[in-house]
């Protein structure tokens, strides 16, 4: 007789065995080990939550001290590769795979251990992209995940840092997974239920709270003129020219440029209302300015952001909160709100092609792929219009009219060098090489060329939505490539030409004046001046406190 | 440290009556740009003086692409660069030909 | 305009040397002496393979504050940290013996120092002392024939080592929460005694020791003001009338009020201590709140005169 129901007597043989570390849900930190040991077996899919932001990490420190005999060859699934503790898996042969979105601080410690061996990739994901895997083939046998406060039945409450584990929850406690939860502190009634109690197993109150790496904190003492001239160009000739009232930006100094332009240029081009008003959007410090002047209806979040919870209570009208008053994130939701509901990403990179495609691979780093391949790219099942998405569309149609669609504006800006005269602009990605190095079915691209709409640099914009193939692309992108050696090598006829038809335009094609391009524009020139826009309630992390 | 001269011949002389204008400075990253309307109507040159060697071959390329942008005729520029990136350049030429735009 | 700000409404730390003489002075009133133009650079940084300004790094002449003529020299902060070397400290000589030989005649009204500086320019330190010797000298030549010297400090370098000495040589001061005045510098400091002593990095213990809050609760500093070029103008024409004479009875009560200072917080290893000491309301939170709360505060006994 077939038994269909294996995976349920098999959770109910780990509950039992961590039952005795146990009192009800509650295990005490230095039983952690014991119970791990107890409800964790060889070559288990492990999600231990890595988050972009969170990161559970007393539970990822015990599981890195675990008795090697007694579990080994995991298969970690997890969004972020983000402490050492991680890493340590590999390297003492507790963990055997991995399947991953994101890597930032670990880059170059993971391309060390993959090309050493030490890791077996299954595949580099984007966010949304892994998560949906936790559904169909990826699904954890047990999720290690952080919260901010458990009650004795398990309810926990996650907080303005909530972010991945709904969606950790969701698909290991519906397919007979175990759930194990770190939490800052155990009360009698959660402020709020993030997660309902009958989907956590065992609840453990770590010493320290977990860790939360502020991520979108820029220091706008650190923009330059030229960051603020290809800001104003984004702002008139992509934001004022389509209309773009719904979006997501990546991090970096040009989006954060944008921000901190958008209530002094923003206003001088009467475009208030009109757009920036919508938002997929990390709690951005630097967006403060515009809330307060009066640009943003609303925001919903993938995370939090360390420094921002009592301005986002305090702004309730504007960020998703609980009843609670605080801060409530959901990373699947906001990408998918990314997805399907923005006109517009726009973002940095490290590098692109002559066919526009972007990589953020570089020597010796791989740091993944995180939101930004969702975010930047074209969904072709989108059905609802806004005039933003039908002007691009048409632009993309080339003269076709019948059964055209939409079009995404997605935006690539940055500056045509990088630190140290390293150009931004290259013939072949450095991700070609690092691929055949390391045997990768496909070179890791961060946003492929046919999903890019228009590149923004100091010289000026690409709207390659215009071009008419290939070789019209190529030479689109190379005159605004600046003086990178792709830039020189520009057929400066071609160039001119695009130039006539609009698809390249120059700073002062868009009227705009280089005198005004200087910091005296931004709002804020500082990460004291956001405090004093919030009035006090922003409260940066010390590590930015420079007074 | 190096110093050269950049010459070139436009089309229309630069806009405007003022006499001379500066922007930028020489700091880390940036140039100071003095700008003076000393030259016949089709002329203009740029001093430059760097302590960053090795990039003329980038700087005339810059510098000759500014002419054919902005046709600053009759305008000398004279540069004391402090490392500046070719955007850097641009941005200041182009300032200091608007500033001549400008009333003094 | 181009420039979505008045000149006034800018910045004073963003702004470079001559944007905020420009927006200090009445529009259009400035008029340079030795300016760019002329080229006035300094013949000694060839030889360290370094490049010059052609102002040599000071903006010096003569202008009008509310109708009223004004001297004014503006220190670029960001070449070469603002130091002084020696084009740059000859200029400000001359500008101040120009001052001092004009009051005869009956002008100017005062002269406006915008300093930002780290002290004497390394490459050209004799020089560099010397005018330093020099400006002071004649800071006391232009007071003594009664014209007020205002120091106007809140930029990059803020006022150190001999820049600190002539900040304090002036009539008065005025700040804003960028600035910090003193004579040796907090990397100086570091290196002679130990991060123990001082780190240098922890910038908020700087602003602490010498930053403009501090220097104006303790009377350092005769104004506090918010950021902006017209914050500075507004104090600056509030000041001028009521600067001290420069006479004995000015030095005996100088060398009083530095005296009671000294006794009162002479014990004290931090500014929070002395904020105590003072009964001042928060003392630990001084340096957090907004200009517009510091602005609110009641300074200690001793820090409102007019003894400099």
């Amino acid at each position: 007789m077939m038994d269909w129901q294996k995976q349920r007597s098999e959770r109910d043989a780990r509950l039992d065995a961590g039952s005795r570390h146990a009192s009800g849900k509650m295990v005490a930190p230095e039983s952690a080990k014991a119970l791990f040991e107890a409800v964790i077996r060889p070559g288990d899919r492990v999600c231990l939550e890595g988050d972009n932001q969170k990161q559970a990490d007393f539970l990822a420190e015990v599981l890195a001290s675990v008795d090697r005999s007694r579990i080994h060859d995991l298969h970690i699934v997890q969004s972020g590769v983000v402490l050492q503790a991680h890493l340590d898996l590999f390297e003492r042969g507790i963990a055997r795979k991995l399947d991953f979105s994101y890597s930032g601080p670990q880059g170059a410690a993971i391309a060390r251990a993959l090309a050493a061996g030490k890791i077996e990739l299954g595949a580099i994901h984007t966010y949304i992209e892994l998560f949906a895997r936790y559904f169909m083939d990826l699904t954890p046998h047990v999720a290690l995940i952080a919260a901010v406060q458990a009650d004795r039945d398990g309810n926990l409450y996650t907080g303005p840092n909530t972010e991945d584990t709904p969606t950790i929850v969701e698909a290991t406690a519906f397919k007979s997974g175990i759930v194990v939860a770190q939490v800052n502190e155990v009360v009698d009634q959660v402020s709020r239920v993030d997660i309902p109690g009958d989907r956590v197993d065992f609840i453990i109150k770590s010493d320290q709270p977990f860790y939360v790496e502020p991520l979108f904190s820029l220091d706008a003492a650190g923009i330059t003129e030229n960051q603020i001239l290809m800001a104003m160009m984004a702002i008139k000739g992509i934001y004022g020219e389509y209309g773009v009232r719904r979006l997501n930006h990546g991090i970096g100094f040009p989006t954060a440029a944008i921000e901190l332009l958008l209530p002094t240029y923003g206003e001088q081009l009467g475009l208030k209302g009109k757009v920036a008003t919508h938002w997929a959007l990390n709690p951005h410090p630097t967006l403060i300015p515009a809330i307060e002047s009066g640009w943003v209806e609303q925001i919903h979040s993938f995370g939090g952001e360390v420094g921002m919870e009592d301005y986002i209570s305090a702004r309730s009208d504007v960020y998703f909160t609980g009843h609670d008053g605080t801060l409530r994130s959901n990373r699947l939701i906001c990408q998918t709100a990314g997805l399907y509901a923005c006109d517009m990403f726009i973002g940095s990179t490290l590098q692109i092609d002559l066919a526009g495609n972007s990589s953020t691979v570089t020597e010796g780093r791989i740091a993944g792929f995180g939101g930004a391949p969702n975010m930047g790219s074209d969904v072709h099942g989108r059905r609802h219009p806004t005039a933003a998405w039908l002007k691009a569309g048409r632009e993309a149609s080339d003269g076709q009219t019948t059964l055209i669609r939409g079009r995404k504006l997605v935006v690539q800006i940055l500056e045509t060098f990088g630190e140290k005269m390293k150009p931004n602009f290259v013939e072949t990605l450095d991700s070609v090489a690092m691929a055949e190095e390391l045997k990768f079915d496909l070179a890791p691209v961060m946003i492929y060329g046919d999903d890019v709409s228009h590149i923004v640099t100091e010289e000026g914009i690409a709207n390659l939505l215009l071009c008419r193939g290939p070789a019209e692309r190529e030479q689109a992108i190379r005159g605004v490539a600046g003086f990178t050696d792709v830039g020189r090598a520009r057929d400066r006829k071609a160039v001119e030409a695009l130039r006539q038809r609009g698809v390249i335009r120059r700073s002062e094609d868009l009227g705009i004046d280089p005198l005004a391009a200087t910091r005296q524009l931004l709002a804020a020139h500082s990460i004291e001046d956001l405090v004093t826009w919030s009035g006090g309630l922003y409260q940066p992390p010390s590590k930015f406190r420079n007074w | 440290m190096e110093q050269f001269q950049v010459r070139g011949t436009v089309e229309r002389r630069a806009v405007g009556h003022r006499h001379q204008a500066i922007t930028g400075v020489n700091a880390s990253g940036n140039l100071e740009v003095l700008v003076e309307r000393a030259l016949p109507e089709h002329e203009c040159l740029v001093d430059v003086s760097t302590a960053v060697t090795g990039f003329r071959g980038i700087w005339e390329a810059v510098i000759q692409e500014f002419f054919a942008r902005s046709s600053p005729g009759g305008l000398r520029f004279s540069i004391n660069d402090g490392g500046a990136r070719p955007d850097t350049v641009t941005l200041r030429l182009m300032q200091s030909v608007r500033l001549m735009e400008t009333e003094a | 305009m181009s420039n979505l700000l008045q000149p006034q409404e800018a910045d004073w730390y963003e702004a470079p040397a001559r944007e905020r003489v420009a927006g200090l002075l009445d529009p259009k009133s400035f008029a340079e002496f030795v300016g760019p133009e002329q080229h006035a650079m300094s013949p000694h940084l060839a030889q360290f393979d370094l490049t010059g300004a052609f102002d040599d790094g000071i903006v010096v002449g003569r202008g009008r504050l509310d109708g009223q003529e004004v001297f004014v020299a503006a220190q670029e902060g960001r070449f070469l940290g603002g130091a002084f070397g020696e084009v740059h400290g000859a200029k400000l000589v001359g500008l101040l013996r120009a001052a001092r030989d004009g009051a005869k005649r009956g002008g100017p009204l005062a002269v406006l120092l915008l300093l930002d500086t780290g002290g004497v320019r390394l490459q050209e330190a004799n020089a560099g002392e010397l005018a330093i010797s020099e400006i002071i000298r004649a800071i006391v030549e232009v007071r003594s024939a009664g014209i007020p010297v205002l120091a106007l400090v809140g930029g990059r370098a803020g006022a150190f080592g001999g820049g600190g000495i002539i900040t304090a040589c002036c009539s008065r001061i005025v700040v804003s929460e960028h600035a910090r005045v003193s004579v040796s510098g907090p990397e100086v400091i570091e290196t002679n005694k130990g991060v123990e002593e001082f780190d240098s990095k922890d910038r908020a213990l700087v602003w602490r020791v010498c930053g403009a809050r501090t220097r104006y609760l303790t009377g350092g500093a005769d104004r506090y003001v918010k950021g902006r070029i017209q914050d500075f103008r507004e104090a600056a024409i509030a000041l001028i009338p009521h600067a001290p004479p420069f006479e004995l009875a000015t030095l005996k009560a100088e060398q009083r009020r530095l005296a009671e200072r000294l006794q009162h917080f002479g014990d004290c290893h931090d500014a929070p201590e002395i904020w105590r000491k003072a009964g001042l309301p928060q003392p630990e939170r001084i340096a957090e709140i907004t200009d517009d709360a510091f602005l609110a505060i009641q300074r200690p006994k001793g820090a409102d005169h007019d003894a400099r």
